[in-house]
């Protein structure tokens, strides 16, 4: 599956390519220091929620998960990507994977830290988030809920760093003038690598081991994440298909996501010569294919519950269709999902500048899709909203709600940022491989 | 003790008006001198007591044994989740007698120091599919018994009594809210800002049965008022109903009261005679609230 266009470098260039992205330009530093800024102010309106309490929100009774929620379904969403690219294509012996594998690592690992914060954002009593650990009952969707996602992060963490270990020691050996602690660091993370034939055996084991163990954990998360919601009995949410077709769209989702991060690192770090347009037709192809699966899943979810209209599930995805949501609705479905579906289908769209564009727009359709998972279902109850504010009747994110939602967005960024400037965002020991 | 027992059954029964025998009971009657008073009393010595239904009356004073029990929280957490032994309790609730007089909403809200927007008990105005008229429609907790808001807190927070009562911890609560997501009744409310007179109260004991003082980031319900029928006594909102919508009682004695008149009639046969139904029974989830319609006349 080698790209033709790929051509032939030394070791030593691919060593001087792919160490470039590891040093402390004064543009990275403005630019961090800037998501760092961005960061407190956000950090300011989680403030004021811990002292005023959730009240702070457009929460309420009949609203009472909104877009902390979605996005939490979405952060653990994206992070699927890492299973699909680095585990089922990696094991399948796809080669053209390994120049992105670490960047599809680099997403799971981020969007997965952060989405247990986000869910720590939508306690009422974060104060008393030990309690899980303490008090947990293992009936509570919940506490699964708790318990795959941390092991995710963990195996996440685990794939992301074992192939890291020969160019840690890579790092500590030929980058100089770094500041002697992340030398140091390097070091250390290195495990006293030295390069013998029998390491890289070993470390090639390893890595598919645990390839193979972050598949049934990554579907896990995201299938019991889908639980949270499918385990109630509303209208909506009371569904059997929840657990796939939330697996379906988070691979859409997550695709999307590592193409856009794969297009800024290539264009900042001049990796054109390692992520080639080869590889933008690929991740569009799967795009593609995924796309058309969960389309198919958006299908079933409408149309069965809907062909019965008396049903409370019918009812439900009548007012979706054309009730109070049916605007948002429509432009996920059309403008976010399926145009997109259709243009991607054409080789032109899948060079990296339009398929990127492309990308960006399913990936804040697939945001609003979580909200309207989330949100509608809860507005519409079995009994009657009455006797409490008009306002109760709906639901609207307040100014610290969307503020602390774009700082979780920004923590992610903000990992993204470091890493990329400590870690080689491409294995350089496996493209000396690949390039001999 | 074995000699006494050919004593009068009046005076056993006296005693445990008196509220001092009993497991842990909390409504201890005034005693009205202290402890090193009453130890200096001899026996055949009459003192002064006040039952718990009022009432000044005299006591040997060697039947009375002082109780030194501190009620603190972990009690009344423990004796709260362990509930009234032996007991399982349930509501009817009459539509055709209600006339939206609300007195059970207020009388609710300020027991448990809620906000307006608050409802335990939330009196809904439901249109009859078959008539297309409307009626009023009282909903408190269902207290089922395949509660689907207990199967989902990840913390044991709120929870299912053997008395059939589900209650909710907020000292547990983490305020993740799947329980508000889970409950098909609309049940629960959250305390989403500082609750009502939050400075006033912030010194009081949590009483779980009561549930108050309410606390801010968690989850607050209808409680059945488990204070009340600790005492033995009709909830809240069912005591203060004028027009006879209420009925509340031990379903294990099939024996249920009006809250407004007092009879008492057979549930079983009130259940049965009146065509009563349960919320979305369709659902599974056996509520311990039946509703007699509200036309049942024309059936």
């Amino acid at each position: 599956m080698r790209d033709e266009t790929r051509i032939s470098l030394s070791e030593a260039e691919i060593e001087n390519d792919l160490l470039k992205n590891i040093h402390w330009s004064s543009k990275s530093k403005i630019w961090i220091s800037f998501l760092f800024v961005a960061l407190a102010v956000c950090l300011y309106f989680y403030a004021t929620q811990l002292i005023y309490g959730l009240g702070v929100t457009g929460l309420h009774d009949y609203a009472s998960w909104g877009i902390y929620i979605s996005n939490f379904v979405f952060f653990v969403a994206v992070s699927l990507v890492g299973m699909l690219i680095s585990s089922v294509l990696g094991l399948s012996g796809a080669k053209w994977i390994k120049p992105i594998s670490r960047i599809a690592e680099i997403v799971a690992v981020s969007f997965a830290m952060v989405a247990g914060l986000v869910i720590i954002t939508d306690m009422g009593r974060p104060d008393r988030f030990l309690s899980v650990f303490i008090h947990g009952r293992v009936q509570s969707p919940i506490v699964w809920d708790v318990a795959v996602v941390t092991t995710y992060v963990f195996v996440s963490l685990l794939l992301l760093y074992v192939p890291l270990i020969p160019d840690f020691d890579l790092c500590s050996k030929k980058l100089t003038g770094l500041p002697k602690i992340q030398a140091n660091i390097y070091k250390v993370l290195s495990l006293g690598w030295a390069g013998t034939p029998e390491q890289f055996v070993r470390i090639k084991k390893l890595t598919r081991i645990i390839m193979v163990i972050i598949i049934p954990v990554a579907l896990a998360i995201h299938t019991v994440t889908s639980w949270l919601f499918a385990l109630t009995l509303r209208p909506g949410w009371d569904s059997s298909i929840f657990g796939p077709y939330f697996v379906a769209g988070a691979f859409v989702a997550g695709t999307a996501a590592l193409i856009i991060l794969v297009y800024f690192y290539r264009r900042h770090y001049k990796l054109e010569n390692y992520i080639t347009n080869a590889h933008f037709n690929y991740l569009g192809k799967i795009l593609v294919l995924v796309t058309l699966v969960y389309l198919y899943f958006n299908l079933n979810e409408v149309l069965v519950p809907g062909f019965k209209p008396g049903t409370a599930a019918g009812t439900h995805i009548k007012e979706l269709l054309i009730g109070h949501e049916a605007t948002l609705y429509w432009l996920v479905q059309i403008v976010g999902l399926t145009i997109p579906f259709l243009l991607l289908l054409i080789p032109m769209f899948r060079k990296p500048l339009p398929i990127t564009v492309l990308s960006m727009i399913i990936f804040i359709g697939a945001w609003f899709k979580r909200y309207l998972i989330v949100v509608p279902s809860q507005l519409e109850p079995y009994l009657p909203i009455q006797n409490v504010p008009e306002s109760w009747n709906h639901y609207s994110p307040t100014t610290p709600e969307i503020a602390i939602t774009i700082g979780s967005f920004l923590i992610v960024l903000i990992i993204i940022s470091l890493l990329s400037k400590i870690i080689p965002l491409i294995p350089i020991w496996e493209m000396k491989e690949e390039m001999k | 003790m074995a000699k006494e027992k050919n004593k009068t059954n009046t005076r056993r029964d006296f005693i445990k008006k008196l509220g001092i025998v009993g497991a842990g009971t909390a409504s201890v009657a005034a005693v009205y001198f202290d402890k090193d008073e009453l130890l200096q009393k001899k026996k055949g010595e009459k003192v002064k007591a006040l039952t718990t239904d009022k009432k000044i009356v005299e006591v040997d004073a060697s039947d009375i044994v002082p109780v030194n029990e501190e009620v603190d929280t972990d009690k009344m957490q423990h004796r709260g989740r362990v509930g009234l032994v032996g007991k399982k309790f349930a509501m009817v609730i009459d539509l055709a007698k209600c006339k939206n007089a609300r007195k059970c909403m207020h009388a609710c809200q300020a027991a448990h120091q809620l906000k307006q927007e608050q409802h335990h008990i939330n009196v809904l105005e439901m249109e009859d599919e078959t008539n297309g008229a409307t009626y009023f429609m009282p909903k408190p907790c269902m207290h089922c018994d395949k509660p689907q808001c207990v199967s989902v807190c990840p913390v044991g927070a709120t929870f299912k009594r053997q008395d059939g009562l589900v209650l909710i911890d907020n000292e547990r609560c983490i305020g993740c809210r799947f329980c508000i997501a889970a409950c098909p009744y609309s049940a629960r409310s959250f305390n989403w800002t500082d609750p009502k007179d939050a400075e006033k109260y912030k010194d009081v004991q949590y009483d779980v049965e009561l549930n108050v003082p309410q606390k801010l980031g968690t989850v607050t319900k209808c409680a059945f008022s488990a204070d009340k029928l600790r005492e033995d006594k009709l909830p809240y909102c069912v005591s203060s109903c004028p027009n006879g919508v209420y009925y509340f009682g031990n379903s294990n004695e099939d024996f249920v009261t009006n809250g407004t008149t007092r009879e008492t009639v057979r549930l079983s046969k009130l259940l049965k005679e009146n065509f009563a139904y349960t919320l979305l029974e369709e659902l599974g989830t056996k509520p311990n609230v039946f509703y007699l319609p509200p036309n049942r006349e024309n059936k």
